[in-house]
């Protein structure tokens, strides 16, 4: 596993606190203004970095992640400008780790080893392929052990007691809970639902357990950051990219990410704090 | 060529053609398509599974289709005797049904209560629509609202036959942006819903069960040719998008190795780096799209590009699996024609042997003579004449008077 990871998962047991995690779209709404909200988003308290790569084709998300990656191609953005937008995000942040995220077929043209060492080089920590699912991840897999790259695995509501320990295996760094049967940004978490999946899961491994996909609201992040060990929020944030870019003022989504950010990390934050004085 | 290979054993138990096909899919959809494996396991080996589809192909699609001599059309090219599998005939005028009609009955199996589809041209999700008509259930087909313009009779066929008809409008707002609105759906309502596939491809076993339910094309063809002419064809010929009606026909012939496979891709303004063709073996690469390893069309980085055809059938970007396969081993061969190569070959059709053919199979047309010639006279080919071309009059009138 990746130590930035490693370390960045042990701080916030030594916190006693769920990390935040952000999802953005590289090269959304362009290269540079992508590049200034993935330098924003630390100091506004997103522990974890998930840069998403754009494909033409993203069958598993939603229509705020859809348009995201549709600005994303449409001002020149590719795999390779990804990598290149974490190289610049290394010049100043060596603490923050960054999982890559998105579909196969960009990696496949770029090749398994020479995708995961230019991630290595570029100082990426983690790969999160969603259409490679562990009957079909064998190459990737080979090539994140060789290079330290962590493969993370999706479990989700359909993923049942008999078919965990296959997603499990293998995986490092944490495992992503996808909390709703469905694509991302769209149905709501039940957090019921999810506390029992995260118990679920951690009885059968030592790794942490983020949750995402219906994650959109300080609420409901602080019900999940109660059970889970990060939160993510992707669409939430996508979305104040394409309302600046609806405004014609993109120039100002790094700044509506960043105020976003801070109001969701907070409630991320305060969650076990607030339970602990209801308490 | 490897000679000792029971081809007909494909794919192994990962959904493999050698490096093609598998399984690339979310998570959330691997518990739903082992679970859809293990239930068309359990349905082929039913007899009366296999009654069941005897009788609807029998008494509602009309099977079999004839093997009719194309007489005409065989002297006009004084090569190979031509003849035409007539899968247009068939109850919705095309062979997309034989599909539907296996898949439906599966889904009932499995007992599943709601399906969908996605549509290019119309034609599977009329096939769809029919067949949920048919069995009392609900049906959403998912279309480009590109193509839901562009194919208007067949948007109010499907509402008429009691379907709900859903424009998508994400990406270009065609086929393969359908096929991913569809899966996004299956993805939200895992629970009742069943994906009816119309091509074969998509992750495995989707493949695997079109072409098997496709395959009466080619072992109704076989024994008809051996009737008739007491020996096998020397060509067996059909137009290749997804590729569905082309497996149908070749798989039953695909250990006959005296028999040539041959397919014909959709060259649309001709192959080259302007990407205006939907032929994704003669001009793409192996890549992962709708969850499988096959032939796309795509840019250096992986993108997916829109490609084009004049047949909104045949206009996607990828191609099934096996048909990788078959051609990188060499058991298949795959040429293509042009827009206007299928165009004139229509217009022939329509001449000679009075038969309107879809501008799909006037692809396979277009090379048809030339194969026909090739071989040489005594020689025997069986073309599939996979649809009819009512849907397709007012496309090509329009596209004549362009070209004057």
């Amino acid at each position: 596993m990746s130590e930035r990871l490693a370390k960045c998962f042990a701080d916030l047991k030594t916190s006693n606190r769920a990390g935040f995690v952000a999802y953005v779209m590289a090269s959304d709404p362009d290269h540079e203004t992508s590049l200034d909200i993935l330098r924003a988003l630390p100091g506004a308290g997103a522990d974890i970095i998930e840069l998403g790569f754009p494909f033409t084709d993203p069958m598993a998300d939603g229509p705020s992640i859809q348009l995201a990656a549709q600005r994303a191609l449409k001002s020149g953005g590719s795999l390779r400008s990804a990598l290149k937008l974490v190289e610049r995000f290394r010049e100043t942040n060596q603490n923050t780790p960054i999982i890559l995220m998105g579909y196969a077929n960009p990696i496949e043209q770029m090749g398994y080893d020479g995708f995961a060492s230019h991630a290595r080089e570029a100082g990426a920590d983690g790969v999160i392929i969603v259409d490679l699912p562990p009957e079909e991840d064998a190459e990737l897999r080979t090539q994140t052990a060789k290079t330290g790259l962590s493969l993370i695995r999706l479990a989700t509501p359909t993923t049942d007691a008999a078919r965990l320990p296959k997603v499990l295996e293998g995986a490092s760094g944490f495992v992503y809970y996808v909390s709703v049967a469905g694509v991302t940004g769209v149905k709501a978490a039940q957090s019921g639902a999810v506390a029992s999946a995260v118990a679920r899961i951690r009885g059968a491994t030592q790794l942490p357990i983020a949750v995402g996909f219906g994650v959109r609201t300080p609420e409901a992040a602080s019900a999940i950051a109660r059970e889970a060990d990060a939160v993510v929020v992707g669409s939430a944030l996508v979305d104040c990219v394409t309302r600046a870019v609806e405004e014609n003022k993109a120039q100002d989504a790094p700044g509506r990410v960043e105020r976003l950010v801070q109001t969701l990390s907070a409630a991320v934050r305060g969650a076990r704090k607030k339970e602990g004085a209801d308490a | 060529m490897d000679a000792r290979r029971n081809w007909q054993d494909l794919p192994d138990e990962n959904g493999r053609f050698g490096a093609y096909g598998g399984r690339y899919v979310a998570e959330t959809l691997m518990p739903l398509i082992l679970d859809l494996d293990r239930a068309y396991r359990a349905a082929k080996a039913s007899n009366e599974f296999q009654a069941e589809m005897d009788y609807f192909w029998r008494d509602y699609v009309g099977r079999p289709s004839p093997l009719y001599f194309a007489e005409r059309l065989t002297d006009h090219f004084g090569g190979a005797k031509i003849y035409f599998k007539r899968d247009e005939l068939n109850h919705t005028g095309a062979h997309k049904i034989n599909n539907c009609l296996g898949q439906i009955l599966l889904a009932r199996r499995m007992g599943k209560t709601r399906i969908i589809a996605e549509t290019g041209a119309g034609q599977h999700g009329v096939a769809t629509a029919t067949v949920c008509a048919r069995f009392g259930l609900p049906c959403v087909v998912f279309m480009g609202a590109t193509d839901v313009a562009r194919q208007s009779p067949n948007v109010f066929r499907m509402k008429l036959l009691g379907a709900e008809v859903r424009p998508v409008t994400s990406g270009a707002a065609t086929l393969k942006d359908a096929m991913n609105e569809a899966l996004r759906d299956w993805v939200t309502n895992v629970h009742d819903t069943f994906y009816i596939i119309g091509t074969a491809a998509g992750p495995h076993p989707y493949p695997e069960l079109v072409r098997d339910f496709q395959s009466i094309i080619g072992k109704e063809a076989r024994e008809q040719i051996l009737e008739r002419e007491g020996r096998l064809p020397d060509a067996v010929v059909a137009c290749v998008g997804g590729g569905s009606n082309a497996i149908g026909l070749f798989h039953p012939f695909v250990n006959d190795e005296s028999v040539q496979l041959i397919g014909v891709e959709a060259a649309g303004h001709g192959i080259d780096d302007r990407f205006e063709h939907s032929a994704a073996i003669n001009g793409g690469r192996p890549g992962v799209l709708h969850g499988n390893r096959t032939y796309l069309l795509q840019n250096a980085d992986g993108q997916i590009l829109e490609g084009h055809s004049i047949s909104a059938g045949l206009d996607y970007p990828g191609v099934g699996p096996e048909h990788a396969y078959l051609n990188d081993i060499g058991r298949a061969r795959y040429l293509s024609a042009t827009d206007n190569e299928a165009l004139d070959a229509f217009q022939l059709c329509a001449r000679l042997e009075g038969i309107i053919p879809a501008l799909e199979p006037s692809h396979a047309l277009a090379r048809i003579g030339e194969i026909a010639k090739e071989i040489g006279k005594g020689g025997l080919v069986i073309m599939n004449l996979c649809g009819r071309g009512d849907k397709d009059v007012f496309t090509v009138s329009e596209a004549l008077e362009k070209r004057g």
